[in-house]
């Protein structure tokens, strides 16, 4: 039973607060010899596998460290560019890095405010008449959950997909922004939440739910 | 359980097939319009799922549900797309769309050299095996009878 995170997405589809609760850390180091068997390419700054997955290094996965030393875009720390050396046959062989790509915080506000159309357009679709936007999205490793309260705000939660009562856990997650965010004074609306009461308390709330299930609460 | 309607799409997001079988609300767009809203909708759900997914997905998106409809979403290895409105207690529509790829649409247009890949289907006999599969399936059950 796991949470992956928490966000909070405003009136006007900006991300007002996000939580990483539990995201699971993909990483896999192994040694090479020439010439390499995957494909690497660089693309928005990063260095990822194009083509060529095994064991456990994926498609789409990013080089993180070659021999052990870091790489930052596509370069490592002394300056070198990664792509040259993996084509020189006398560096190999070579310990190579990788791990799924963690979303960087812009990655995030982007991600929220793509979500806003999605919701208006799935309800702009139905088949049905009056009907709201999404509430529950499934893909094949996670569940997302989300509720949009009357004032327009919108609470979602990612979880693993055998994760029951998390509509609950939304409306939970909006009692705490209510009493901890709204009662603050020194929270302006809309502006991104740094309430530490708030981030506690829903902290804490994560912890029981995943430990006792949601029937605790 | 009630089945809405159905779309395919091709990899370019062309739209090969419609049909309707209980809708209530119109959009008050033009079909094409209407597919290509949907379409985009499905290609940032695609990618809106690779980015926010905590490890590597296999088959990404399933469904999505909202208050009053399901739909469901299934795509080939390559690049088909089928997309299923039902309402919300209809549980297993995938293999429905899996059933509906393997027996109607491979049979009857894969394997009908008069029917062009890639482009609007026009079979009559498509249409038909369509609306079959469908009628006897399950799931489906006219609210409107």
């Amino acid at each position: 039973m796991v949470i992956y995170g928490v966000y909070i997405v405003s009136k006007s589809g900006g991300l007002i607060f996000n939580h990483d609760h539990n995201i699971p850390k993909v990483e896999n180091e192994k040694t090479f010899n020439y010439p390499l068997d995957i494909k690497l390419n660089y693309e928005n700054k990063k260095v990822v596998v194009s083509f060529g997955q095994k064991d456990g290094i994926n498609v789409g996965h990013m080089l993180t460290a070659v021999n052990g030393s870091p790489v930052i875009g596509n370069e490592l720390e002394d300056g070198r560019d990664v792509l040259e050396i993996l084509n020189q046959q006398e560096n190999f062989p070579i310990t190579l890095k990788f791990s799924r790509a963690k979303m960087t915080t812009n990655e995030k506000i982007f991600l929220a405010s793509m979500f806003y159309p999605l919701f208006a357009i799935a309800s702009q679709l139905s088949p049905e008449p009056r009907c709201s936007g999404i509430e529950i999205l499934e893909a094949d490793t996670f569940r997302l959950y989300c509720y949009q309260t009357l004032t327009g705000i919108k609470f979602m939660i990612v979880a693993e997909p055998s994760q029951l009562g998390m509509e609950i856990l939304t409306k939970k997650v909006y009692e705490l922004y209510a009493d901890y965010a709204l009662k603050n004074p020194f929270y302006s609306l809309e502006m991104p939440i740094r309430c530490e009461l708030f981030e506690t308390n829903l902290q804490s709330l994560l912890e029981t739910i995943e430990k006792c299930g949601i029937s605790s609460i | 359980m009630t089945i809405h309607n159905l779309y395919i799409f091709s990899r370019n997001g062309l739209l090969l097939y419609y049909s309707e079988w209980n809708r209530l609300n119109k959009s008050g767009i033009t079909k094409e319009e209407e597919a290509k809203l949907m379409y985009g909708m499905l290609f940032s759900i695609k990618s809106f799922v690779s980015k926010i997914s905590p490890l590597d997905p296999k088959e990404g998106f399933l469904y999505y549900k909202t208050s009053k409809y399901t739909l469901h979403y299934f795509e080939t290895p390559s690049g088909l797309k089928f997309v299923l409105n039902t309402d919300n207690a209809t549980q297993n529509a995938r293999e429905l769309l899996q059933q509906l790829y393997r027996e109607v649409y491979l049979e009857y247009v894969v394997k009908n050299p008069l029917c062009q890949l890639n482009e609007p289907i026009q079979s009559e006999l498509f249409k038909l095996k369509v609306d079959e599969l469908f009628k006897k399936s399950p799931l489906f059950l006219s609210r409107s009878l």
